[in-house]
């Protein structure tokens, strides 16, 4: 076993060598243009771009047509929801999301509320799931799009995104969601979720940084949007700019090995993680699962471990790579949006560890994983204070904390 | 985050573990910070009657890797010292030996306010122990 340990899947993931070897001839011997239609080094490219196409909307039950690349995930979001706000102005101003999105979806909602548009965050329940009947009730008349991720990227929570989907079907609002930690992951069908644009990544599954897609419904309803690059009119219109070709290529093949590998691989990866939790609990007290158990990607857990602080924790594990709710690191001093969301106070969002297990982690490394961190749970409780007053049946929420 | 060769040795093997008797008049503690902000201090130090000198000091902290690193040291200086030379000590005096990052300089500022709480709170029992001698006199 080698270390350091990546467990930290849902920030980026290794690309797999098949996607690798797919990728490389397209850097040389097939450098071609996609756009050229007059010879064959353009026409060998504009194959390869159609393949992915088609792998990437077999991955989610669509048609190619409505495959539109882009440069990732965070560009998807910004053209859905910046290319219907526009696209459909005279319609409605009103956009509905959720307060765990993505930074992608609400700081380019919050940039549209500058320019007159109104957003509604819609709050979500403890298990990080957002309530169904508030979303109807904040549909009116003027709503022109519902914008809500289909997993979560810090909590691993799934959304209810068919029933999410059916309500905006039936109401006429658009629906985009922000797909990129459950594509590959989960079984997605655009067509049984209702979804009208969706966004994805191919560096969350096992593709090469710098390219993804978004999905754009072309048929009951057709999805229009206004593009958010001019030039040379790719992509039906919606993304100029010549297509990364070797990225496109390694995107499609990463989406073929999830389609066909998904069902083994869920299987593993939620046995892995389940261990991961279970040895936890077993041997350390005091550990809280962050998110809905039920409603989660096979590969995701996110716990706090009460009276241990993120960062420290991190330290005391260094050769292994996981994320932290705590953000002692950044200037704000802030802990994550997305636990505070949940209702967690900020010193447990301070005591909260990410996992995002993946498909090169081994048994091996989920046990390493758990002895250390046993190991060093009880060592920084030793030292922590709190702890030490939690057991002399001290109530922390009463004491007078001297805040500096 | 890169973390000094300091702060990592102290985080690895931090001096001074523990609890001195909160109760017990020569001892005086300081405890800083709250949870929601990610760092609570707790800094105790045991003065001898006789020289002056704090002969103990303890600690037990909630915090990052350089909030432990900065309360170790702490107790590491204040061992030996006069309770008016503990109170001369600096947050700057952290940062330095430490290498402290910028982020990380509210760790020293911490440290400091747990030496001066800690000081403080010996001297009330002090000036209370010499209050209580003098009505019994």
């Amino acid at each position: 076993m080698k270390t350091p340990i990546y467990l930290d899947n849902h920030a980026t993931t290794p690309v797999d060598p098949r996607v690798l070897d797919a990728m490389l001839p397209y850097f040389t011997t097939h450098f071609g243009n996609a756009a050229s239609r007059n010879h064959e080094f353009g026409w060998v490219a504009e194959q390869a771009v159609d393949k992915a196409r088609k792998q990437i909307a077999d991955l989610i039950g669509a048609n190619s047509k409505e495959i539109i690349f882009t440069s990732g995930a965070t560009e998807s979001d910004n053209l859905a929801i910046k290319g219907i706000a526009e696209m459909y102005a005279e319609k409605g101003n009103h956009i509905i999301t959720a307060a765990t999105e993505h930074k992608a979806v609400l700081d380019t909602c919050k940039k549209l509320e500058k320019n007159g548009y109104r957003v509604t965050y819609l709050p979500v329940k403890g298990d990080g799931l957002i309530d169904l009947d508030m979303l109807r009730e904040s549909i009116t008349d003027k709503t022109i799009l519902v914008t809500i991720m289909y997993a979560n990227n810090e909590i691993g929570v799934l959304q209810p995104v068919a029933e999410i989907g059916k309500i905006c079907r039936e109401r006429g609002v658009l629906f985009h969601t922000d797909g990129v930690q459950a594509v590959g992951k989960v079984p997605v069908d655009v067509n049984r979720d209702n979804i009208d644009l969706m966004s994805m990544s191919a560096h969350k599954m096992y593709g090469p940084k710098g390219v993804g897609a978004l999905y754009v419904r072309r048929k009951a309803p057709r999805v229009q949007l206004t593009a958010q690059m001019d030039g040379g009119g790719h992509e039906r219109g919606m993304r100029s700019g010549t297509l990364n070709v070797t990225g496109i290529v390694g995107l499609g093949e990463a989406c073929e090995i999830c389609r066909k590998e998904m069902p083994e691989e869920s299987k593993r990866l939620q046995y892995l993680r389940d261990k991961l939790r279970n040895r936890l609990e077993s041997e350390l007290d005091e550990i809280y699962l962050n998110g809905s158990w039920e409603h989660r990607l096979p590969n995701s857990l996110n716990l706090s471990f009460a009276y241990v602080e993120g960062e420290s924790l991190l330290m005391g594990i260094n050769d292994v790579a996981v994320s932290s709710g705590s953000a002692c690191t950044s200037a704000t001093l802030e802990p994550s949006y997305v636990l505070k969301a949940l209702g967690l106070g900020d010193d447990i969002a301070h005591s909260s560890i990410r996992f995002g297990i993946g498909r090169f982690n081994t048994e091996e490394e989920i046990d390493y994983v758990a002895d250390k961190l046993v190991n060093v749970v009880r060592k920084l409780r030793e030292l922590s204070p709190l702890y030490e007053m939690a057991k002399e049946g001290i109530d922390l929420s009463k004491v007078a904390w001297v805040r500096d | 985050m890169a973390y000094s060769d300091k702060v990592l040795d102290h985080y690895n093997n931090p001096r001074n573990v523990g609890s001195l008797d909160k109760n017990s008049p020569d001892v005086g503690t300081g405890m800083v910070g709250a949870p929601e902000c990610g760092d609570v201090m707790k800094l105790q130090i045991k003065v001898n009657d006789a020289n002056g000198l704090i002969e103990e000091a303890k600690f037990k902290t909630f915090g990052c890797g350089s909030a432990i690193a900065s309360s170790s040291l702490a107790t590491e200086w204040l061992k030996g010292k006069t309770v008016d030379e503990a109170l001369a000590i600096k947050n700057t005096d952290i940062v330095n030996e430490l290498s402290l990052p910028p982020v990380k300089i509210h760790c020293s500022v911490l440290a400091e306010d747990a030496i001066k709480a800690a000081i403080s709170d010996y001297r009330a029992k002090q000036t209370k122990k010499v209050g209580a001698e003098q009505t019994v006199a």
